[in-house]
C-alpha cells in the first residue's frame, strides 16, 4: 500500500470519528450528516481502489482524471449549498412566525396583568 | 355598533417623528368608527417603544427585527385575532398625514373594495419624491399591470387600508422584505379588489428611507423576481 493511501485512509477515519462525535454531542443533526458520511465513503473507496478514478474517467469520457474530480465535487458542493439555502429560508420563515406569536402573546399577557391590577 | 378600525404603524427607529404622528392620530374622530392605534416596534435601537407607550397606544415589541413586511403582518395578525373590521397601515415617519385617513375610509365605504391604497400620484400634489424614485415607481406600475392587469400608480405606497377579507389573506401570506408591490400580486391573485385614492404625502419628518444608493438596484431586482414568482405560485 502506498504512503498516500495510508494518509488518506487515516484522514478519512479521523473525519468519520469527528462527524460521529458531533452527532453524539447533538451539535449536528443526522439529516445533515448523511452528505458528509457519503463523502467519506467515496473518499475511502478511492483511497483503497487507486485505479478507480482512471476507470471512471475512461467510462465518462473525461481526458484527465483529476478534472472528473473537480467537476464532480464542484457540482456536489453547489447542490449542497443550495440545500443549505433552502434550510436557511425555512428557518427564516419559522423564526418570523415565532417572533410574531411571541410578541402578540406578550401583548395579550400584559393586557391581562393590567386588568388584574 | 361602530366599526372597529386598527391603525397599524410599523416602526423602526422612529422616536423622532412618532410623537407628532400619534398626537395627530389621536385628534381624529370619525363618526361610526372606533379607531385604535397599534405601534409595531420592529426591534428598534432607540426609544420608539417607550415613546409609543407614553402616548397610550397598543404597543407590540418584536423580539427580533423582521423587516417592514413582518412588522405589518404582525399588526394584521393582531387585527384578525381581535376581530377588527378594518386595518390601516400608516408609516411612523410622518410621510402619511393622518388626516388623509378619513379619505381612505370614506372611499372604502363608497366603493366596498378590499384594499385602498393612498396614492401620491393620482393628483400631482404634495411630496412627489425624487426623479429616480419616480422612475422606479413607473417601472413598478408597468410590472403591476403585467402581473395583475391593474392600474396602480403608487404600488410602493405603504399607506393602505385592508378590509376583513384582505386581513384574512395578509395574515397568512405577506412578503417580509419590500412587501408593497409584491403583495399586490398576492392580493389580486386571491381575487381581492384593489383601488387607489389620491392622498397628499409629506417628506419624511425623521429617519432615513430603507432604500438608498445600490440598495435601489437590489430593490428593483428583488421585487421584480418576487412579483414574478408570486404570480407563478399557486395561491
Amino acid at each position: 500500500m502506498a504512503k498516500i493511501q495510508i494518509i488518506t485512509i487515516a484522514a478519512n477515519i479521523l473525519f468519520i470519528l469527528y462527524i460521529s462525535r458531533l452527532i453524539i454531542k447533538g451539535k449536528l443533526r443526522e439529516e445533515y450528516a448523511i452528505v458528509w458520511v457519503i463523502c467519506t465513503v467515496f473518499l475511502m473507496l478511492f483511497s483503497f481502489w487507486r485505479n478507480g478514478l482512471e476507470v471512471l474517467a475512461r467510462i465518462t469520457g473525461v481526458y484527465q482524471a483529476p478534472n472528473l474530480v473537480f467537476t464532480g465535487f464542484i457540482f456536489a458542493i453547489l447542490i449542497y449549498l443550495l440545500h443549505l439555502s433552502v434550510v436557511a429560508s425555512k428557518l427564516h420563515n419559522d423564526n418570523k412566525k415565532l417572533a410574531q406569536e411571541i410578541s402578540l402573546l406578550k401583548e395579550q399577557f400584559n393586557k391581562h396583568l393590567d386588568k388584574k391590577e | 355598533m361602530p366599526a372597529k378600525v386598527l391603525i397599524v404603524i410599523p416602526c423602526y427607529n422612529e422616536e423622532a417623528s412618532l410623537p407628532s404622528v400619534l398626537h395627530e392620530l389621536q385628534q381624529i374622530i370619525l363618526p361610526g368608527y372606533q379607531l385604535k392605534i397599534l405601534v409595531v416596534n420592529d426591534c428598534s435601537k432607540d426609544n420608539t417603544s417607550v415613546v409609543a407607550k407614553k402616548h397610550n397606544t397598543i404597543v407590540i415589541d418584536l423580539p427580533v427585527n423582521l423587516g417592514i413586511g413582518g412588522a405589518v403582518q404582525t399588526g394584521i395578525l393582531y387585527a384578525r385575532d381581535n376581530d377588527f373590521d378594518l386595518a390601516i397601515q400608516l408609516d411612523g415617519d410622518g410621510q402619511h398625514p393622518p388626516k388623509e385617513l378619513a379619505k381612505m375610509i370614506r372611499f372604502h365605504e363608497e366603493t366596498g373594495v378590499n384594499i385602498v391604497i393612498g396614492s401620491r400620484f393620482l393628483e400631482k400634489e404634495g411630496f412627489q419624491s425624487s426623479f429616480a424614485r419616480r422612475l422606479g415607481i413607473q417601472y413598478f406600475h408597468w410590472l403591476n399591470r403585467l402581473f395583475t392587469g391593474l392600474h396602480v400608480y403608487d404600488s410602493t405606497s405603504g399607506f393602505r387600508l385592508f378590509d376583513r377579507d384582505a386581513i384574512e389573506i395578509a395574515a397568512i401570506n405577506y412578503p417580509d422584505e419590500y412587501p408593497e408591490p409584491e403583495s399586490l400580486v398576492v392580493f389580486s391573485k386571491a381575487g381581492l379588489k384593489i383601488r387607489e385614492v389620491a392622498v397628499i404625502m409629506s417628506p419624511r419628518l425623521g429617519g432615513k428611507s430603507s432604500i438608498r444608493h445600490f440598495g435601489s438596484l437590489y430593490y428593483c431586482i428583488k421585487v421584480s423576481l418576487a412579483m414574478l414568482f408570486s404570480f407563478i405560485r399557486k395561491s
